[in-house]
């Protein structure tokens, strides 16, 4: 079995098939990553660039040691200390590190879309590790393997995705690909923080946490974005806490079987209280640990299709 | 592809099995500091009959893992097929450990080379001895099988196919014609 693609964009015309196939494949690499020696010889020769135009630890360290643990030659790129700073326009960039003989192009760009740009302009297979507030592929499917690893199967589970949908690139990827599994899809927030409209993708819409928690059976908590301006859409991070955040008393109160998901960062207090993050609903650790057996799988998956 | 012999039948393959399991034994003057490895996916099953046939004789439990190998190949840059992987299942530590290493048909010894490296990411084991249930020859690197069910000289335009009751309908050895 091969992926039908050359690129991963995102999740929204990724078929199931495809999806179960990384997710399945990523089950080998979970295994590696408990061994004494984490690497596995796969990807020798193969050579892996990180272009990152947007500030990232766990997504860049998650994939660059995807990398060196299938022997693959990488190379990273950061705005801060490149020539677009002098001026070089970004498909000249691309172009000139595309001229060094690259297979595999990792992108995190603050403008949507840029992933698909990038196909246009290389012969690389493009993975995209997160664009503006489109999609963020590889999250999703950590946090689906996670969910997997947990509680056996997607298919019929009611889960639902919390906070600041209408700035997370991670809430789309989830939507889309959750749906493609089967899964029951609702989100929760204050109306400034959904998109207008979103029922339209087919998820349920809660405007109260305590019918989310007891409705769910997983919750997927994201980060309110206070770099992306977030703030201008709730009154107070407290007053956020106060109708949004998850306290262990509500988790108690309302749902004692539920699961709690979190892509990192974060903000202590505000989304999630201490408590919850460091509880016994959530599996926040967990994600991070998949999420390098995921992308071995899609770097694998990718850099070994039959050409 | 035409069946042109069976070259081992069920109850053959029995008395086989008996007779490695013996040989295993023999060598290694008893089972103490043995461990069976089968290699995915004939090679897991057959491992698990020795086990049980070793633990018969001698009555000692030995640890048993399966080892998938495909990660170390060395045909990923041919790109012409994606191969299917799946999970190594080895839960106990191979470092000073005998290990017999299981497989059913020893060919070009390819498969056999990758899965000496993936065991030496695992540990630092004391040997690794190969047991095979059919050597066909047409060897490209220099493996040698430490125990042979039956030697089976075989053309490129033959292909041997081990049937096991665990994923086949029955088990038997076949030489088949695939010209």
């Amino acid at each position: 079995m091969s992926l039908s693609t050359k690129h991963l964009l995102g999740l929204q015309n990724l078929p199931r098939e495809d999806i179960e196939l990384i997710l399945d494949t990523a089950t080998t690499f979970r295994e590696i990553l408990d061994r004494p020696i984490k690497k596995v010889p796969t990807l020798t020769g193969t050579t892996v660039v990180n272009l990152f135009f947007e500030n990232s630890t766990r997504t860049r360290i998650s994939f660059e040691l995807a990398q060196k643990r299938l022997s693959a030659d990488t190379v990273n790129f950061s705005t801060a200390s490149s020539s677009t700073k002098k001026g070089e326009t970004f498909k000249d960039t691309v172009r000139n590190i595309e001229a060094m003989k690259i297979d595999i192009i990792v992108v995190r760009h603050q403008s949507a879309g840029v992933p698909t740009f990038l196909t246009r302009i290389s012969n690389a297979s493009i993975i995209n590790a997160g664009d503006g507030f489109h999609e963020h592929p590889t999250q999703a499917l950590l946090d689906f393997y996670s969910m997997k690893e947990k509680l056996g199967n997607i298919e019929g589970k009611k889960v639902c995705i919390v906070g600041d949908i209408a700035h997370s690139r991670v809430a789309l990827s989830n939507i889309y690909g959750l749906l493609s599994l089967g899964a029951k899809v609702s989100v929760c927030g204050p109306p400034t923080m959904l998109p207008r409209s979103i029922e339209n993708l087919g998820v349920k819409l809660y405007h109260d946490i305590n019918s989310a928690i007891k409705e769910n059976e997983i919750l997927n908590v994201l980060r309110i974005q206070l770099e992306r301006d977030a703030g201008n859409t709730i009154p107070s991070l407290r007053e956020y806490h106060k109708y949004f955040g998850i306290t262990k008393e509500r988790l108690d109160k309302y749902n004692k079987d539920i699961l709690i998901l979190h892509p990192g960062p974060i903000n202590r207090g505000v989304e999630l209280t201490s408590e919850v993050a460091d509880g016994e609903y959530q599996i926040i650790l967990d994600q991070v640990t998949n999420g390098v057996a995921v992308r071995m799988a899609v770097l694998y998956l990718l850099g070994t299709l039959p050409s | 592809m035409k069946i042109k012999a069976t070259v081992i039948d069920s109850v053959g393959l029995q008395r086989t099995i008996t007779r490695l399991a013996h040989e295993i034994l023999e060598k290694n003057r008893g089972a103490k500091n043995l461990v069976l490895i089968g290699i995915r996916t004939r090679g897991e099953f057959l491992a698990k009959r020795l086990k049980e046939k070793i633990s018969e004789i001698e009555n000692i439990d030995l640890p048993f893992g399966v080892l998938d190998a495909t990660l170390y190949r060395d045909d990923f840059r041919m790109r012409l097929k994606q191969p299917e992987i799946s999970v190594t299942d080895i839960k106990f530590d191979i470092s000073e450990k005998d290990i017999i290493l299981i497989d059913d048909v020893l060919y070009t010894g390819r498969t056999v080379r990758a899965a000496l490296d993936a065991l030496m990411d695992l540990g630092r084991p004391n040997s690794i001895q190969l047991c095979v249930l059919i050597d066909r020859g047409h060897r490209q690197l220099p493996i040698k099988a430490d125990y042979v069910g039956k030697n089976i000289p075989t053309s490129i335009n033959e292909e041997i196919k081990v049937k096991l009751k665990e994923v086949d309908e029955e088990d038997a050895v076949y030489l088949v014609d695939i010209s």
